[in-house]
């Protein structure tokens, strides 16, 4: 699976808010990275197809040799994970789980255990998700995305909101599967540990390399 | 991604519902008052209808009393409004405040007004309660406290209801002004509570509350049930006096009740545009006024007690009345000066089991009806507004609150009774429509818009198409705040009189056109069991709306109001 962003540019009353041009291979993580407020998140609401409508963006997405740039968000196929979990509240576990899974497939119950046993939570799932610990929740909504059997993970700065002792696990728990199913990954961070972690190219909004400096302490 | 085309007509359905009927009612009154009304035999153009009106000896007088109490009303509700918020905003009573205002909303007008009057009547509970020890009084005096010529009994049984109203407005502003850091800065200046919130909140806060307080006032002016309960009557208010024009036998009367009608409207744009001007000339006071540099530290101290003896006073005056409905629904002797009844009995419950159940039902149903269609069309307004088509003409949805009821409904009734409309269930519920819908909407919205987009944009990323994010996660997130509007709606169904008076064309009645057909029997028993009916209602459907929620998400954390 590969995510191709092909001369991408997305503008905001005419100034020029990011320009990508890249491509993502499969069990790859491409990291953009950049202060607050410069345009990270924007870029990932464009490529789930949920741009604002004072944006305008030219160029395509391509997924899988697909050209998504047209398709609404839910045809995408495109995963994504916020700061904050998102998990549905008025849900179970499991009902957060099985909401991505496609309808007709053999056995939902039985994929929806596996899920959280790998998310750590074997046999939880009539649980309340808000009495779940934040890494918790995290791994849910991971697992929550993965079920929906997505072509490549966006990651709108997932591990902010964790503890730093949780986010390292966190960190590895995301890439690992990511890994293993084979995913582009798009992680869009202000964290130089993050964009470390995820041993992958580090960008700009603008599509400028950016060299590993530590943070001066 | 921009919905399909037919989601931008969405908005204008409910637009349709709403300006639609209040146009055709004042087309209906324009086109009488100048003697133009075929149905009725006036087929040319005159002026009799305005001499009639303008020649009927008690106009001025009468035009003067709406004026006196609607104004007064208003200003007073905005005041103690104000001062409320302003002196008691981040404390715990106030809090405890807010959330008392849910049932002193779904509070029917009518109820709350009986219970006024017979809390302050010469034989009601404050003159039991100091007689004969204080007064004197063995007998009720023969005094007009209830009903008083200068309108001051119809003053205050406005204020009990709009200030509940007006907070909860101001209340929705406050969300999002960022007030209690802007009154904390101004503290940490040296202002006092009060004067510091009146300079850095206030002026942010008043354009947001303009138009419901464009509503207390076109309302407190046009008011007729409130009126016909508390206000003066030789002469009545304006609008009563249309009122009586358009009930009598006498069809004719009706050209002249059209004349009474376009006076009330134009009486009613003319204070607005006034207030309008006192707004400017208040605001250019203001400005000098904030940069003085007043501080007003010692104004807490007597301005902090009164804003709580003003919303104490409310609440003690609604708990208080409603008691006394209660009571004297059961009361078979009550002598005076007594505090409470001698006997107590069924009796004028059972008396009134034949008309009181089919009445109830028929309430019950008119409100659901008028209630789901209000539900559906917001939502509807909402989403399309959600999908990318807004327009700014939802702002129309103001036009009902606004325009007085008195001044469009006979025109719409002429127009019901010529097509052969009125005194059906069905048009009942469609006029009811039109006042049910702005509240819905104006509760729903805010909520509605508050939602975490992220939770929809996660459930399509998901694989989920909108109308699935809209019913498996939009809707039942929002579970609370429907249910509240729905309460909304249900109780302002409930409380509608001159409507379901002029539409129902006595064939289609409710609770609260019977309880305020009783008002002037003086039969306080009776009255106490419609009025209890008549609160009872809506406060059911509220208990409902709060109660079902923490129910069905009682397992949800998340769920619950933070």
């Amino acid at each position: 699976m590969t995510l191709r962003l092909e001369s991408l540019s997305i503008t905001l009353a005419g100034r020029v808010l990011a320009k990508l041009d890249l491509s993502v291979a499969g069990g790859e993580v491409l990291t953009i990275m950049g202060p607050s407020g410069c345009g990270k998140s924007t870029v990932l609401a464009a490529l789930i197809g949920a741009l604002p409508r004072a944006f305008r963006m030219r160029g395509q997405i391509w997924l899988d040799g697909v050209n998504v740039t047209q398709t609404p968000t839910h045809a995408r196929r495109m995963g994504i994970l916020f700061q904050n979990d998102i998990l549905f509240p008025h849900m179970s576990v499991a009902g957060n789980l099985g909401f991505g899974l496609p309808k007709h497939l053999p056995d939902r119950a039985g994929l929806i255990d596996t899920a959280l046993v790998e998310a750590g939570l074997p046999g939880m799932g009539a649980r309340d998700p808000a009495t779940l610990s934040g890494g918790q929740r995290a791994r849910v909504a991971l697992m929550r995305s993965l079920l929906s059997a997505p072509r490549a993970l966006l990651l709108d700065e997932p591990f902010s909101s964790l503890d730093s002792d949780m986010r390292a696990s966190m960190r590895r728990f995301v890439f690992d599967r990511a890994r293993a199913r084979g995913l582009p990954v798009i992680l869009v961070t202000h964290d130089h540990d993050d964009a470390r972690a995820a041993a992958g190219p580090v960008v700009t909004v603008m599509g400028q390399p950016v060299k590993d400096e530590r943070p001066r302490l | 991604m921009r919905a399909p085309r037919g989601w931008s007509l969405v908005p204008w359905v409910s637009i349709a519902v709403l300006a639609l009927p209040v146009l055709a009612g004042l087309a209906g009154v324009i086109a009488p008052a100048f003697g133009y009304m075929p149905a009725l035999g006036g087929h040319t153009v005159t002026l009799d209808a305005w001499r009639a009106t303008l020649g009927w000896p008690g106009l001025p007088a009468a035009m003067r009393l709406s004026v006196v109490t609607g104004v007064t009303a208003t200003a007073l509700s905005l005041a103690l409004t104000i001062l409320i918020v302003a002196a008691w905003q981040g404390t715990r009573s106030f809090t405890w405040m807010t959330r008392a205002l849910a049932p002193l909303l779904a509070l029917p007008h009518a109820a709350a007004a009986f219970g006024l009057a017979f809390l302050i009547a010469p034989s009601g509970w404050m003159a039991r309660a100091v007689s004969p020890a204080l007064t004197g009084w063995d007998r009720p005096p023969d005094l007009l406290i209830v009903n008083d010529p200068w309108g001051l009994a119809l003053v205050a049984g406005l204020v009990l209801k709009e200030v509940p109203f007006l907070l909860l407005m101001t209340l929705a502003a406050l969300g999002q002004s960022d007030s209690l850091r802007s009154q904390l800065v101004a503290r940490s200046l040296g202002y006092g509570r009060i004067t510091g919130w009146l300079k850095t909140v206030l002026p942010r806060i008043y354009p947001q509350i303009r138009m419901p307080v464009y509503a207390v006032l076109a309302y407190s002016m046009s008011v007729v049930d409130v009126a016909l309960i508390l206000g003066p009557t030789r002469p009545p208010t304006l609008a009563v006096q249309i009122l009586d024009w358009m009930t009598r036998p006498d069809l004719s009367m009706r050209f002249q009740a059209a004349a009474g009608a376009v006076v009330q409207l134009a009486l009613v744009l003319g204070v607005l545009g006034l207030w309008r001007l006192g707004e400017h000339g208040v605001a250019r006071w203001g400005r000098v006024w904030v940069a003085n540099g007043g501080r007003g530290v010692l104004a807490d101290h007597s301005l902090r007690p009164l804003a709580a003896m003003g919303a104490l006073l409310i609440g003690a005056a609604v708990a208080l009345g409603l008691a006394g409905l209660v009571v004297w629904s059961f009361t078979t002797m009550w002598r005076f000066p007594d505090l409470l009844p001698q006997a107590f009995g069924l009796r004028n419950w059972t008396s009134q089991m034949g008309s009181l159940g089919p009445i109830t039902r028929d309430t019950g149903l008119i409100a659901l009806g008028a209630t789901a269609i209000a539900m559906a069309l917001s939502v509807s307004v909402l989403e399309a507004e959600a999908r990318g088509h807004k327009t700014h003409a939802i702002a129309l949805i103001y036009l009902p609150l606004i325009a007085p009821q008195i001044a469009f409904l006979p025109g719409l009734a002429s127009f019901a009774l010529t097509l052969g409309l009125d005194g059906s269930r069905g048009a009942v519920i469609a006029l009811h429509l039109v006042f049910v819908l702005p509240y819905v909407y104006l509760s729903l919205a805010d909520p509605w818009r508050a939602w975490d987009a992220r939770a929809g944009l996660s459930a399509q990323a998901l694989g989920a198409g909108p109308w699935r994010v809209l019913w498996a996660v939009r809707l039942p997130m929002l579970a609370r705040p429907l249910l509240i509007a729905f309460a909304v709606g249900f109780a302002t169904s409930v409380a509608q009189y001159l409507p379901t008076l002029l539409i129902g064309a006595g064939r289609v009645t409710t609770v609260t056109t019977e309880a305020v057909a009783l008002a002037s029997s003086g039969n306080r028993r009776l009255i106490g069991v419609w009025a209890v009916v008549q609160m009872a209602l809506p406060m059911v459907v509220f208990a409902l709306a709060l109660v079902l929620p923490a129910l069905l998400f009682r397992r949800r954390q998340g769920m619950r109001i933070s």
